[in-house]
């Protein structure tokens, strides 16, 4: 029987964080990886933001693998027939250190496994984890490739299923209701073309949100994002109005629609198709958070339920590397405690709470609800496709005055309907 | 207007490794649940599909391990697993 001090299960952002962290501390740690390699199953839309976790990890991201960083931000809101643009450019984004960078995380996590197993952790790939281990309630391995493997403590990084606190007992299996559906694809371009396309020079890269007609009116939107020599382009939907009033819409066929867009053809034009992925995405923010630890149990990353949709920045990476990181601190003290209890690893949800992670997850509570408004989904980008119709068009003979125009899309239900609407932004 | 490209051209391009028995699978009886019939136009990868006598049965090549399945199906409608270690679905781009 194999004994580790810890075994982290999954190599992706928050596995390889917490294994960075943990490695030269003179603990056995193993991370096991069901992929060819990691990053083999990892997908992002996808953008990274640097600056909350640039101090955890000071000397990774100088050399890291990331595609462009990012100086323009785009939000479209897609009515059926016309779309309205916005957007942001400022000189702030062009300063160093850059707050953000597009990245392709089956070359960046394995570049990260590679920084790990330099610094002395173990990475095993090709080992699906089939269950966890308990004795007496606690957890004390992990049953994977038909053999058992003990530790001290096993840390799940075992992405967006959370199989592991499943099987922990930490909560029960996941249903539709906090998660999102996204559909990707890797478009190839020359970098200068993308350049053109986006009014980019060098490593500059543009980010894209779109919202609206790209759903046909249900929870999610479209996502862009500028790689070096490649375009991330994407949809995401909720999984429950999917379900509950999808009809007769087929996810992929979705994907195919915003692809077929003109706002988006003209972006990947002659581009090939070169990677199709898909993912979960939790979207519940705070109040889906699971449990973050048990008996020799602790939960990070996408499992815990780390990632935030706020609207106009869409985060979990962050969030990942830092609970990663979190977790390997949390191990290291019970370590020198010689206690892996429930708790001793408590400790987790403390440091966690300190840090940005729960603090942006409780300051950004009402986000989920906030956009989960099916308003923002097909009436708003129609009516603000409407009245710059009306603003911009040139009839022949007279032009109708502008306000009696705009007065007739708002009625006093509408204009009811608006302003509870934002009043909700104040709980953000 | 581009021609949209196929489903099966775009699963194409992907890389998989073969390995083992089918990681998912439909429990017996319940091939006519709604919830698979949900699954039919929620699959990513196409793979849920419905014959004429309204039974949906599901071919896992091409399977892009997303999980939408078990969260709309749960474990009495469908027996579910990641493929095993080194198969399936091996991204370059992520």
């Amino acid at each position: 029987m194999e004994k580790f001090d810890v075994i982290i299960v999954g190599a992706g952002l928050a596995g390889l964080g917490a294994a960075y962290t943990l490695a030269g501390q003179g603990l056995e740690v193993l991370v096991l990886e069901r992929g060819d390699y990691p990053g083999a199953k990892n997908v992002t839309g996808g953008r990274i933001y640097v600056n909350p976790v640039r101090d955890l990890f000071p000397d990774l991201w100088r050399s890291a693998p990331l595609e462009r960083f990012i100086v323009h931000e785009g939000v479209t809101l897609m009515a059926q027939e016309r779309s309205v643009a916005i957007d942001y450019a400022g000189d702030e984004l062009r300063q160093e250190p850059h707050q953000s960078y597009s990245v392709l995380r089956a070359r960046f996590d394995r570049w990260f496994a590679e920084q790990v197993e330099a610094k002395g952790a173990m990475i095993l790939p090709k080992i699906r984890v089939e269950n966890v281990i308990k004795k007496n309630g606690k957890i004390v391995g992990v049953l994977a490739g038909g053999d058992d493997l003990h530790a001290d403590v096993v840390i799940a990084c075992d992405g967006v299923l959370s199989l592991l606190g499943e099987q922990a007992g930490l909560h029960p299996a996941e249903t539709p209701h906090n998660y999102a559906l996204g559909i990707k694809e890797v478009i190839a371009l020359p970098g200068e073309k993308i350049n053109d396309r986006f009014h980019l020079q060098g490593n500059e890269g543009a980010a894209r949100l779109f919202i609206g007609e790209v759903t046909k009116g249900l929870f999610g939107g479209g996502f862009l994002y500028t790689n070096k020599e490649s375009v991330s382009l994407g949809i995401v939907i909720g999984i429950e109005d999917m379900m509950e009033k999808g009809g007769n819409l087929e996810a992929p066929a979705l994907m195919d629609a915003f692809k077929a867009r003109p706002e988006v053809a003209c972006l990947i034009r002659g581009g090939a198709t070169v990677e199709y992925a898909a993912h979960l995405i939790p979207e519940g923010g705070f109040k889906a958070i699971h449990p973050l630890h048990g008996d020799g149990i602790l939960v990070a990353g996408d499992a815990a339920g780390f990632a935030l949709n706020m609207g106009f920045t869409v985060r979990g990476m962050e969030y990942a590397l830092a609970s990663g990181y979190y977790a390997a601190k949390t191990v290291l003290k019970a370590k020198a405690a010689g206690r892996f209890d429930a708790e001793t690893l408590s400790e987790y949800g403390r440091l966690l709470q300190e840090s940005f992670v729960l603090k942006d997850f409780q300051n950004f509570q009402a986000t989920p609800s906030f956009v989960n408004n099916p308003r923002f989904f097909s009436y708003y980008p129609e009516l603000k496709g409407k009245i710059l119709r009306d603003i911009y068009s040139v009839p022949a003979g007279a032009k109708d005055r502008l306000f009696p125009t705009i007065r007739k899309y708002l009625g006093l239900g509408e204009m009811w309907a608006m302003f509870k609407d934002f009043r909700e932004v104040t709980k953000i | 207007m581009i021609e949209p490209m196929d489903l099966k051209a775009k699963l194409g391009v992907d890389v998989f490794k073969p390995g083992g028995a089918a990681h998912i699978k439909i429990r017996p009886g319940k091939e006519k649940d709604s919830r698979l019939q949900k699954m039919v136009m929620i699959c990513p990868a196409g793979l849920y599909a419905e014959n004429d006598r309204g039974e949906v049965g599901l071919i896992i090549d091409g399977c892009l391990e997303c999980g939408t399945c078990r969260l709309v199906c749960g474990h009495d409608v469908l027996e579910w697993a990641y493929p095993e270690g080194g198969a399936g679905l091996q991204l370059r781009f992520g």
